[in-house]
């Protein structure tokens, strides 16, 4: 199969415009004949289901958590980016159109980037619609503040809990959806296989997880909004039970994954205390626009923060980016924290943890002004740690975060297998190899609000001849019955170690060679390591419990077995692209100051993974730059 | 640190449940009490028995999916904090914790310490929204709302529907949770149009659904993780009245 990425002809400005007035359209009545199945409740999801339900389409939703609204969009904390312009600092479409390109160290398509920055505007407009208690001024405007890797004021915020306000927002619409009897939610359902019947997307295999039942859908097409996959390292930003398993099937079953390395780790995390730590909660990078990022110019100083004087202080990313400051990228801002704290200056018990500081920020504006911008993170660090950092500053350390890879999409997001789409975190289209901060809330909603709504129609028009699919269909059958057997295998193991103990084994491989810097020989070692860890779950994993109940550890194993073979391909990835681009940092390839060294020449591609029982088959996507010359990408 | 759990098991929502009795070891301060409870389950496989259900996902306090009674207290000791964020240095070694699921009829247990709390997405259902589609939004700034505003209607906004207010309530109301989101909407300029039909059908499910009646004791207050003040149920009430009148 040739990767076509159905890229419209035409001016940038103009390719989504004149692809809506040619794709074709579905009138009214029919809509009602097609059905959708959306799996994923975040802002992805619950925005293509509401707005696919109210389009006229049959819509299923499915999510494996108790409720639509508690999918992880919801821990988004700082804003979400539009060129609105408001703040009169220059921005426009194309400057933001540029700043994510160039804050994906061009890998990602212009065309995709480029609408991702034309529709950012309207997407603010939906939101106040549908009522988000957005920051206001006080004469009664939209108030913006900054964000990583740009120069202007962009970002729209509710406080520290924007994704929370939109998740809401797209939690509501769906609730609408959901009385008008225009959406069916399966809420406590995990899709665990798709199914392909004659090369299309018909249906999907799903656990009931209260009852433990499996269950058949079929549909017209399938949506994945599954979100991110950064908990194959165990530790990260994300939910406990955020996993990788339907985009990972889909993917066995012929979707191609794109760029699966592409991990941002965040550098404003709270680091690990100890070894049965389940998740590193995220400090929003919002905090960046007024703490000041620190270590002590000592090695090794155990000294309190608060009795190193000013001029032993050694602000880093002050230093290092001048012009950027503490509002450099995520992954320069992450690995210049990993360079510290390796060469031995970090701070905090495990000497794992740089400094943020509040200390001039208070002094200058003034205590209530710092609480009203970011109270709610204060307590929580508080919460958390039992600190209060309006007195001491805060320590941070970078944690894995956000997959920037994906299934691999087309522009109008359908993955390789027609009729399978992917949207939100879980596809690989805007970011390139570095996601710019609140571009994420952005992304995911333009793909679900916008994009999806606009381009399924072009598929289905042709599905409306087609035999409605059936859940007795062989292909049904088959792939249920292979998905009762993966369950009954696992809980037959009957073995000595727990899934979590296999998990912690896997996140440290992961975490020490895949995640920051990478290098050849550690990445071809992770890869054995990884496959004996495949080996030895398959044979010692125990799992109690039965398959027809609600069993949270069976589930768990369920994940885990998914991201053992997915960690196998973001090795071989991280492996495969011999330069450091955005978050991937190969150590061969790096200037004499340790900036990334990338390699246009030979390396201007995305790359496109094809499964192929058990290995792996490379596919290239050449990026062409039209409009803009890809450059050294400096923050200095 | 050690510490003697007595935690509710239930096989599902029609059996008995009763406390069983755990003993265990090597637990510390920094944990997280739903890492304690990992913990434990990691050592239940190891014996072969099956794992403690509960509900859990973010683990930041955002997502409102997690929620026990602890020692009598829905989230635990401290005021406004999720179970997630509540960490075992709030207990001595040697102590004995007693987990209990939020227990109200609306909320029925779905197996040992899972509840269902689907009662609050139906009382969403019936109008927590702004009738209006993609696509059709005016320009962003073009409807000026005073910070304060603005401000207040996130107060409520707040709410992460964790079903604490009615779990620790001794009627088992909803009135914090119904209140909050009509509340948000209704206080601002968007939610004007179907202000009235709003908390009109809302209410009105939160009594189907079972929900006890408001008394005002204020003890969801002190459990709200979000913060969230008893006066947005008065205001609710006051929202009732005049929508009972112009309706």
């Amino acid at each position: 199969m040739t990767l076509d990425s159905k890229i419209p002809a035409g001016r940038l400005e103009d390719k989504w415009t004149s692809y809506q007035a040619k794709s074709h359209l579905i009138n009214p009545a029919n809509k009602k004949k097609l059905n959708i199945l959306v799996v994923g409740s975040g802002l992805a999801g619950a925005g293509a289901a509401a707005t696919l339900a109210e389009l006229g389409y049959e819509v299923q939703c499915f999510c494996y958590q108790d409720s639509a609204r508690r999918a992880h969009s919801v821990a988004a904390q700082g804003g979400i980016n539009a060129a609105k312009n408001y703040q009169h600092d220059g921005d426009s479409v194309w400057r933001m159109f540029y700043d994510t390109l160039k804050g994906g160290d061009f890998r990602s398509r212009e065309a995709n980037t480029y609408r991702l920055a034309e529709l950012s505007a309207p997407l603010i407009d939906h939101f106040v619609q549908q009522g988000v208690p957005f920051a206001r001024e006080y004469g009664g405007v939209l108030a913006n503040r900054s964000f990583g890797g740009v120069q202007v004021q962009r970002t729209f915020y509710a406080r520290g809990q924007t994704g929370q306000q939109l998740l809401l927002a797209a939690y509501s619409q769906l609730s609408k959806m959901i009385r008008a009897k225009k959406v069916e939610m399966l809420a406590r359902h995990e899709v665990l296989d798709i199914v392909v019947i004659k090369g299309k997307a018909k249906g999907v295999i799903a656990r009931d997880l209260a009852t433990g039942e499996i269950k058949r859908f079929a549909a017209d097409a399938v949506v994945l909004a599954t979100g991110g996959y950064s908990r194959v390292f165990r530790l990260s930003t994300l939910a406990i039970g955020c996993n990788g398993s339907a985009i990972w099937k889909a993917h066995k079953r012929g979707a191609y994954f794109a760029a699966p390395s592409f991990t941002q780790i965040h550098p404003t995390a709270l680091p690990q205390t100890s070894e049965s730590q389940s998740k590193l909660t995220l400090m929003s990078e919002s905090l960046r626009n007024d703490g000041r990022i620190w270590v002590p110019k000592k090695e090794d100083d155990n000294r309190q923060a608060k009795d190193i004087p000013e001029e032993e202080r050694d602000y880093y990313l002050e230093r290092r980016y001048p012009s950027f400051g503490n509002l450099a990228p995520r992954d320069i801002a992450s690995r210049a924290a990993k360079e510290r704290i390796d060469a031995g200056y970090g701070v905090g018990q495990l000497k794992n943890a740089v400094y943020l500081d509040f200390k001039h920020a208070i002094k200058k504006l003034g205590k209530d002004v710092i609480q009203d911008k970011y109270g709610n993170l204060f307590s929580m660090y508080e919460k958390i740690t039992g600190i209060n950092a309006y007195e001491e500053p805060m320590k941070i350390s970078p944690a894995a975060h956000f997959s920037m890879g994906g299934l691999w999409v087309d522009y109008e997001l359908m993955t390789s297998i027609p009729g399978l789409y992917a949207i939100g975190e879980c596809n690989y289209s805007d970011h390139g190899a570095n996601r710019l901060g609140a571009n994420s809330l952005l992304q995911t909603s333009i793909d679900g609000y916008f994009i999806l709504p606009n381009t399924i129609n072009n598929y289905l028009e042709g599905e409306l001849k087609e035999t409605r699919p059936d859940v007795n269909h062989p292909e049904f059958v088959k792939v249920e019955d292979e998905v009762k057997s993966q369950i009954g295998k696992i809980l037959a193991i009957n073995g000595h170690r727990t899934t979590d103990d296999f998990h912690r084994e896997l996140g440290k491989v992961m975490w020490q060679e895949c995640a920051m810097s990478r290098n050849k020989k550690g990445l071809q070692k992770a890869i054995l390591q990884i496959k004996e860890i495949k080996d030895a779950f398959w044979k010692e994993v125990k799992v109690t419990g039965y398959d027809n109940e609600m069993n949270p550890e069976l589930e768990k194993a369920l994940r885990l077995a998914d991201f053992i073979e997915l960690a196998i391909l973001m090795c071989t990835d991280a492996l495969e692209r011999n330069e450091s681009c955005g978050a991937h940092f190969r150590e061969e390839y790096q200037t004499e100051d340790g900036e990334a060294m990338r390699n246009d020449e030979d390396y201007k591609y995305v790359s496109v993974w094809e499964y192929d029982a058990g290995d792996f088959k490379l596919h290239k996507e050449v990026l062409e730059f039209e409009y803009v010359q890809p450059t050294v990408r400096s923050y200095k | 640190m050690k510490i003697t759990f007595k935690i509710w098991r239930q096989e599902g929502a029609n059996s008995e449940g009763s406390l069983k009795t755990y003993d265990i070891d090597g637990l510390t301060e920094d944990m997280s009490f739903l890492e304690a409870l990992d913990h434990l389950n990691e050592r239940l496989v190891l014996k072969g028995e099956k794992v403690v259900a509960f509900d859990h996902d973010c683990r930041e306090g955002i997502c409102g999916q997690c929620g026990v009674f602890i020692n009598g207290r829905a989230h635990g000791p401290h005021d406004h904090m999720t179970t997630c964020q509540l960490h075992m240095r709030s207990f001595k070694d040697g102590d004995i914790i007693v987990v209990e699921p939020y227990r109200a009829g609306a909320f029925p247990v779905i197996k040992d310490l899972v509840v269902d709390r689907t009662a609050f997405d139906r009382i969403i259902e019936q109008g927590a929204y702004i009738t209006a589609k993609t696509g059709t939004a005016a320009e962003a700034n073009a409807i000026l709302i005073p910070k304060e505003v603005a401000d207040s209607s996130m107060d409520v906004a707040a709410c992460i529907g964790c079903g604490a207010c009615v779990a620790t309530c001794k009627n088992a109301s909803a009135a914090l949770f119904t209140s909050a989101k009509i509340n948000h909407l209704n206080k601002l300029p968007q939610g004007h149009p179907e202000a009235h039909k709003r908390v009109l059908d809302m209410t009105n499910q939160m009594a189907i659904e079972n929900f006890g009646s408001c008394t005002f004791t204020a003890a969801c207050e002190v459990e709200c993780p979000a913060g969230i003040s008893i006066s947005s149920i008065a205001e609710m009430n006051a929202r009732y009245i005049k929508a009972k009148l112009f309706e």
